[in-house]
């Protein structure tokens, strides 16, 4: 039988410190090292003062639920086994916001929320859990 | 010294191909023969083209006219890579380009082939797309791999927020069939009701299939020129009134937009107005791009027909079916009639503003409002008048 792996991202400069950290199942974020902004997904510039010295921080993984979605149709075969899957967006206690994949439970705006990386997929994949 | 758009510019052509699925023709032979048609509903030839904008980069570039068309003297062509934004924002390029002279009849051209020559849905199209760059970064290895997946939790938090209803959604899709069902050219042919939509398969909740636009393979083009030029042309002059862009803060991402319910054409929305000098009760009919039936209502939002949050309820009592105050897709859509990024919006709006547009006719029809939206929430608005 072929099997049909997932989607693996691109290796980007700009991003790497963020996998090889998601590697190791830590959260990190992209820091500007000038203004201190934090800024996500990864950008060459800061956008509050256009530097483009950055460094990644450790994030706390507390987030809040923003909103989400619960995917029925298989778009990718390599995830037809997963479906019903939910898919949540997060505001970070860091002030960034994430999507991530939903342990389970009753989704609310507010909810409070702990991110986790699963390492056991191709690609480290987010995942929030109830806090 | 500036100078304003208003009225400078005319629709002066439109032609689509016969839309389907499964066609054999390769999205440039869709392109050129919708090319051709616009241009003869113009009462011109090719060789009077001197100004180009291809839709998106899926079909025919600028060179592929100048070759095929023995074009001779191109003055004019630009790319505006913002998927069903760009026939809209196109129009404000269009205007511009013509209004000073810099030529004098633009071809706006879009083909498309994704079901039939090559068999590329939109789950696996757009991650080759550069200004998806984000969300194939982050978000596809997750399992977020279509745009209604990346729709969804925008349509979630408006419902949770302001208690729009899957039943509001539905009164889109209906209206949007009815209206398909006077158009010869559009896809689906059968009625639906509420309880169609009801019981319709959930694809990326709270989206159901009957909320997701259609994917399908055809051409559609227009033909800008110069208002003066149009007094020439054959067909009864529809003016480009009011055209403006906008674009969403963070617009690679839905998940990174500051507030993931507020589109780019709200920007847009007010410079259209004031450029058309026109209110919203001076509108006869809309044309609002519908990929997925809930921006339709947030669009309405946006475009201050309502106010934020309000969209559910404005649009109950069939306020968007032929007959109610504000109809809304007299083609059927693009959840209906078929999905060419939206020049099919455009095309159908001259029709209404000409008289041409048959069983779906607005009567007396003056002012018209077309949106493009795309790549997640870049957004145009256009106002034409007749």
């Amino acid at each position: 039988m072929e099997v049909i792996s997932k989607p693996v991202p691109q290796d980007v400069e700009l991003s790497r410190p963020y996998w090889q950290a998601a590697a190791r199942g830590e959260l990190v974020l992209q820091r500007c090292s000038d203004c201190g902004k934090i800024r996500h997904y990864p950008r060459l510039l800061c956008d509050a003062c256009h530097s483009r010295r950055s460094d990644f921080v450790p994030a706390s993984g507390q987030g809040k639920v923003h909103s989400w979605t619960i995917t029925h149709h298989v778009f990718h075969k390599a995830f037809a086994a997963e479906v019903p899957y939910a898919l949540v967006t997060v505001d970070l206690a860091e002030g960034v916001r994430v999507l991530g994949r939903w342990d389970g439970g009753e989704l609310s705006i507010g909810v409070p929320v702990q991110a986790y990386f699963n390492l056991t997929q191709s690609t480290p994949e987010l995942r929030f859990r109830l806090a | 010294m500036s100078i304003s758009l208003r009225d400078q510019a005319c629709v002066s052509g439109i032609g689509e191909t016969i839309y389907m699925r499964g066609s054999s023709s390769s999205a440039f032979e869709l392109q050129i023969e919708s090319s051709l048609s616009a241009i003869a509903d113009a009462g011109l030839s090719p060789k009077d083209i001197d100004g180009i904008i291809p839709i998106g980069i899926v079909s025919g570039t600028a060179d592929d006219f100048i070759e095929n068309f023995g074009m001779p003297d191109l003055r004019f062509s630009a790319l505006i890579p913002h998927g069903g934004a760009s026939p809209v924002m196109a129009l404000q390029c269009a205007a511009a380009a013509v209004a000073t002279g810099a030529c004098n009849h633009v071809l706006i051209t879009f083909g498309r082939n994704v079901t039939g020559v090559s068999n590329n849905r939109a789950g696996a199209r757009i991650h080759g797309m550069p200004q998806f760059h984000y969300v194939t970064e982050f978000e596809y290895p997750i399992g977020a791999a279509a745009p209604a997946q990346l729709y969804a939790p925008m349509a979630r938090r408006h419902m949770e927020l302001y208690g729009t209803t899957s039943d509001h959604f539905a009164e889109v899709a209906i209206a949007c069939r009815e209206h398909a069902l006077l158009n010869d050219n559009a896809i689906m042919k059968k009625p639906i009701t509420l309880e169609d939509h009801r019981n319709s398969r959930m694809i990326s909740d709270p989206f159901r299939l009957l909320d997701c636009s259609l994917e399908s393979d055809g051409g559609a083009a227009i033909v800008v020129s110069s208002a003066e030029r149009a007094a020439d042309l054959r067909q009864k002059k529809v003016y480009i009134s009011g055209v403006a862009e906008g674009h969403p803060d963070m617009p690679g991402s839905i998940t990174q937009r500051p507030d993931m319910t507020s589109l780019g054409i709200a920007k847009a929305a007010r410079r259209a107005f004031e450029m058309a000098q026109v209110s919203h009760a001076d509108v006869d009919l809309v044309e609002l791009y519908d990929c997925f039936t809930y921006v339709v209502i947030r669009q309405l939002e946006d475009l201050g027909f309502c106010k934020k949050g309000e969209g559910g309820p404005f649009i109950e009592g069939g306020r968007l079916r032929l007959g109610g105050e504000l109809p809304c897709n007299t083609h059927g859509g693009l959840l209906s009639q078929a999905h060419v990024w939206g020049l099919n919006h455009v095309v159908e709006l001259v029709r209404q503003l000409r008289g041409q547009a048959g069983r779906a006719q607005v009567r007396d029809a003056r002012v018209g409002l077309v949106t493009g939206y795309g790549d997640m929430g870049d957004g145009a608005v256009a106002i034409l008048r007749n």
